[in-house]
């Protein structure tokens, strides 16, 4: 008896999965459809990690928008020249290499920032603010609390001792999954070429930000006056430095009475 | 027992026994594709496909051929291989003959497979000893009353877009958990409307 339910149950069972299997075979043959097969090997080509840094769902969904829609061959910020160079081969489009960016951490509180209260619960940053503000006295500062660590998919970030978060550049392939994770939008994308760096973001006034910071912009425009290109403005109380017309001459960082002036 | 008429059973399936609002079952589409109308009719309709095919099939393939062998405990995984073979099937139907569908249900078409409200239904079926055309009219009524809350969520959802919705409530996911209760609560009183037995 036994023997024949465990014999039926198998067969059944069998002949139910290959039932199946033949009538959705001839299926996939009947209502086939005819995709471009470039497509295919685009996402072939793309590193398939499916992060989502392209703003597509997926590789499969960037490499249709690269051949059906026209999107830029470069479009995988993972991949990177090496990929975008293979694609623009594939479709016949010339590349020109972009230089590579990095995220960077724009807070230099930390520890000389007070902090207001622990925090022990989900998903660091944002639920902590979600719950009772700022975890630091600035409200525009790193929390610390490790919401980018988490978004990140390469292991590139991670929270150093002095409560940042600290960017392994060998293993950042510039997603930007960190950029949109942090609710206080402190992190950036960074060209290598750009060389002095404001590493604060505080728009409070001076008074306001030395009470609760030591390394925080007081907005006291030294900066300012003394940048012999004019690249630096301070706006609502923070330096600013255009890129696009800084030297990289390290002027403005010597007269920072604050020292948050970065020069790499 | 007296037979159930097959009008009973299609309004049991529609609103008493409302699959979404009051059996909770197969919720994950009842938030996920009811952003527009659109969506939520199409995946309806391949909700109220899926749902007459396997109560049809799973009907032949438990009276004729696991009862006489006595494999009703195969019952489960027999019709959730049914299950996922058909939406297999209206997947291949869909990404030929509507692509534009395809692409807005996503994600959401396959998961039907794993949509319990089909398995309930068809489960449902077995154990009320429901006959063909019972099985198969609790099956469209499922997909009917399943069609009728998506449809009601989806418009709901497509004007709260352009109302101001206290901030408490908030808007997305959060606001539609909140209409999904009201909504429920609404549904429950269908009971005292039509007596069940």
């Amino acid at each position: 008896m036994s023997d024949g339910v465990l014999i039926n149950s198998v067969a059944v069972l069998a002949g139910l999965g290959l039932a199946v299997g033949v009538m959705l075979i001839i299926a996939s043959k009947v209502f086939k459809v005819d995709s471009n097969p470039l497509i295919d090997e685009v996402a072939e080509l793309l590193p398939g990690a499916n992060c989502g840094g392209c703003g597509y769902a997926g590789c499969a969904s960037c490499a249709e928008a690269i051949v059906e829609n026209g999107a830029p061959v470069n479009s995988c910020p993972v991949g990177g020249f090496d990929t975008a160079k293979a694609i623009g081969a594939l479709l016949g489009q010339e590349v020109s290499e972009s230089e590579p960016e990095y995220p960077f951490v724009r807070c230099n509180g930390g520890k000389s920032c007070v902090t207001l209260y622990d925090y022990e619960g989900v998903d660091g940053c944002k639920a902590a603010l979600m719950l009772c503000d700022s975890r630091k006295g600035c409200t525009y500062g790193c929390m610390g609390l490790g919401t980018c660590v988490r978004a990140c998919q390469f292991d590139a970030l991670s929270m150093g001792e002095d409560g940042f978060p600290h960017v392994n550049k060998n293993l950042c392939t510039s997603c930007g999954n960190c950029i949109a994770a942090c609710p206080n939008e402190i992190l950036t994308f960074a060209k290598e070429s750009e060389k002095v760096h404001v590493l604060c973001r505080s728009h409070d006034k001076g008074k306001v930000v030395k009470s609760v910071c030591e390394n925080g912009c007081i907005g006291c425009k030294k900066c300012e006056k003394e940048c012999p290109e004019g690249a630096i403005k301070v706006t609502n109380f923070l330096a600013e430095i255009d890129q696009e017309k800084c030297t990289g001459c390290g002027a403005c960082a010597a007269v920072c009475p604050q020292g948050i002036i970065e020069v790499r | 027992m007296v037979e159930k008429a097959l009008f009973t059973i299609l309004l049991e399936g529609v609103f008493i026994k409302n699959f979404l609002l009051i059996q909770f079952l197969g919720l994950c589409s009842f938030v996920g594709v009811t952003k527009d109308v659109k969506s939520a009719g199409g995946m309806s309709g391949a909700v109220i496909f899926v749902m007459a095919m396997a109560a049809t099939v799973s009907f032949a393939l438990y009276n004729f051929v696991l009862v006489p062998l006595k494999l009703e405990f195969l019952r489960t995984i027999a019709f959730i291989v049914v299950i996922a073979a058909l939406v297999q099937l209206v997947e291949f139907i869909v990404r030929k003959h509507v692509p534009a569908l395809y692409r807005s249900l996503g994600i959401y078409l396959p998961l039907i497979t794993t949509n319990c409200a089909v398995l309930g239904a068809v489960l449902l079926n077995v154990m009320n000893d429901y006959s063909f055309t019972q099985s198969v009219t609790f099956g469209v009524a499922a997909g009917l009353g399943y069609t009728v809350a998506m449809l009601l969520m989806a418009a709901i959802r497509e004007r709260s877009n352009i109302v101001s919705v206290p901030k408490a409530v908030g808007r997305g996911v959060t606001y539609a958990f909140f209409v999904a209760t009201i909504m429920s609560m609404s549904f429950v009183n269908f009971f005292g409307v039509i007596p069940l037995e």
